[in-house]
């Protein structure tokens, strides 16, 4: 891909807009179609497309195989431990009520906290995929 | 339905006893280390234990316990409900886990690769997590999802065995247990567009004032397929014997002890307190075809079983029959016949952890399961194969095992059913149990030793203590039937009376 000088620039031109339209479906999630996994899967995008064109290497410098791993049961534990917040509050497990003050913003809180989780967990397993795959030896 | 704010465990023990395991699992993977990782499983497994003892305390005193996850009052939201029957399987589910875990340390050591242990008990309790969110749900398609998790967490446990084969079963299991799922989704999503709600209570009320018109027969259908795909019905058996034969030894005792016995739970829960017995067994030919099947099972099974000469085929062969034992006392859909069915469960749990853990131990030392490889191993490691031969004699169902109380039960509810020709068939079952059981024990205690077998000695004690207290027990139950048959009356009395 060394000489694809068109590849090559636009990419690093794209990136930034591909991470910013993650967020945007992310927090858009509340209000209209959109999540954490929609936004997790468009998010892991950015990673691959910058491995794809500048190589495996590169991708795994700026997401490293291991940081990877530990993100993939962090996403889970925010979920799960946003339900235990709630248990703690006072409510049944995954209750957002008493997150805060008022029940409203609690559940408004609590679904951000789970998305957040959802977009972590989601965004690196697709990328654990890719380099799972892009990383085999030829047989 | 909030609580009053303010934390009360006992209020909380229905969501708890999936969410430990669920955290403990993420935090497994988080720890990289894999004796760390071990430590920490234990901890989890034993307190999944401990939570599933007192709920199963609390319904025993209390009754029914319901908990509306987030919340949500159940129909509209999920609905964990822990009745006596969710109670005793919870019960069985997490207390295999937790005695496996106890052993699996040197074992894990022993067959997977430094790198994955960890990852290997992550997929442990996430599968633990699964099994027993199948068993506490009240809501068919959280069942479902649940199913899903147990599952491919499973899938991943089996394809982590050393032989390159074990990836091979992984993905036949793969295979089917997708289609059987699929199969179940398919039956949930039929009887929703039939009653509106997926809540296995409101759609049980909802029911009763329904014809069984064909939607609802399709729905019974699909379900009782897909589930019977998981809980390896003889002619859809064909994933068992291979994922057990090639998983990680704790991953083959685990798989045998638990994730048939959740499956058998689902089909009762769907039969009796979804559908009503009157509902399955009046209006469809299920009795006929599942006796068929059963008796296939019993017989067809336990016969290849006899021509195995690999130890875990051997014994994967045998649970197929011991499921046809079990399916055979819901068939009969009577009193003695579904307490039968249960304390199979239990009993059949019990053994078949034993038998497998026992074997585990056995490729520990030898790193063979090749029945002639095991040729006269029984004075080397006297301990480990003195307890195998208990528990083999428990699988024939010799009087004093716990072997004996189910399948006297079995034969009490054919009897009662007046169908003495089944009879027969349970005893030549148990007959052709005595040949293949028989066989390996020759083998084991009565040859001169190989020389493999030359070499073999006990295994580690956190190894031998697992084997030999299930051992024990198998005996304990077959003489103190009071949580096994006690319980399994009161829950059969329940499922019967529950949906006319």
């Amino acid at each position: 891909m060394k000489l694809d000088l068109i590849l090559r620039v636009m990419t690093k031109f794209i990136l930034p807009y591909i991470l910013v339209f993650a967020l945007y479906v992310q927090f858009h999630g509340d209000f209209g179609p959109g999540g954490g996994f929609q936004a997790g899967v468009i998010a892991a995008c950015m990673i691959i497309l910058y491995g794809l064109i500048f190589g495996l290497p590169a991708a795994q410098a700026i997401v490293p195989q291991g940081l990877v791993e530990f993100l993939i049961p962090l996403g889970v534990l925010i979920y799960a431990g946003t339900g235990v917040v709630g248990m703690l509050l006072g409510g049944n497990y995954l209750e957002y009520t008493y997150l805060a003050h008022e029940p409203s913003h609690g559940h408004h809180l609590g679904i951000l906290f789970v998305e957040l989780g959802v977009l972590i967990t989601v965004a690196s397993t697709m990328v654990a995929f890719f380099f799972a795959f892009a990383g085999r030896k030829r047989t | 339905m909030s609580a009053a704010p303010g934390f009360e465990l006992g209020h909380h023990l229905p969501a708890l006893q999936v969410v430990v395991p669920l955290i403990g699992a993420v935090i497994c993977a988080m720890l990289r280390n894999g004796t760390l990782a071990w430590g920490w499983a234990l901890i989890v497994s034993v307190l999944t234990a401990a939570i599933s003892t007192m709920l199963f305390v609390a319904v025993q005193a209390g009754g029914t316990i319901s908990y509306g996850l987030g919340g949500w009052a159940p129909p509209y939201g999920i609905e964990y409900r822990v009745d006596l029957l969710s109670a005793f399987i919870l019960l069985i589910v997490s207390w295999a886990g937790a005695i496996i875990m106890v052993y699996a340390r040197q074992s894990v050591m022993h067959e997977i690769d430094a790198g994955k242990r960890a990852w290997y008990y992550c997929m442990y309790l996430l599968c633990l997590t699964g099994l027993l969110g199948i068993a506490i749900t009240g809501d068919a398609f959280n069942a479902f999802v649940f199913m899903e998790v147990s599952s491919l967490s499973m899938y991943t446990l089996i394809a982590m065995g050393k032989n390159r084969r074990a990836l091979l079963s992984s993905y036949q299991y793969l295979i089917m247990g997708t289609i059987g799922a699929t199969f179940y989704v398919i039956g949930v999503g039929i009887l929703f567009t039939l009653t509106g709600s997926l809540n296995f209570v409101d759609i049980a009320e909802r029911l009763v004032t329904m014809q069984m018109e064909r939607p609802a027969i399709a729905a019974i259908t699909f379900l009782t397929v897909g589930i019977s795909l998981k809980l390896a019905l003889f002619p859809l058996h064909s994933w068992l014997p291979n994922a057990y034969a090639y998983a990680p030894s704790v991953t083959t005792s685990f798989l045998a002890g638990t994730a048939t016995k959740v499956a058998i739970y689902l089909l009762m829960r769907i039969f009796f307190s979804t559908f009503g017995e009157a509902k399955v067994f009046e209006i469809l030919p299920t009795t006929t075809i599942l006796v068929l099947l059963s008796v296939s099972a019993m017989i067809g099974a336990s016969l290849v079983a006899v021509f195995q000469d690999d130890v875990k085929r051997v014994l994967a062969y045998s649970s197929v029959a011991q499921v046809g034992y079990i399916t055979l006392g819901i068939a009969l859909a009577n009193d003695l016949g579904l307490t039968s069915a249960l304390v199979h469960i239990f009993n059949h749990a019990l053994m078949k952890t034993a038998l497998f853990l026992a074997v585990g131990a056995v490729f520990l030392r030898i790193g063979s399961v090749r029945l002639h490889d095991l040729d006269g191993i029984g004075p080397k490691m006297p301990v480990t194969m003195a307890a195998f031969a208990l528990a083999g004699f428990a699988l024939i169902g010799t009087p004093g095992t716990a072997g004996f109380v189910s399948k006297y039960y079995l034969a009490a509810a054919v009897i009662d059913k007046g169908w003495w020709g089944l009879v027969f068939v349970i005893a030549a079952s148990s007959l052709i149990a005595v040949f293949y059981v028989g066989r390996l024990l020759e083998a084991i205690w009565f040859r001169a030793p190989g020389a493999l077998a030359q070499k073999a000695s006990d295994p580690p004690l956190s190894m031998l203590l697992p084997i030999v207290g299930l051992s024990l027990a198998v005996i304990w139950f077959g003489v103190d039937t009071r949580l096994t048959v006690d319980v399994a009356h009161n829950i059969a009395t329940m499922l019967l009376g529950g949906v006319k």
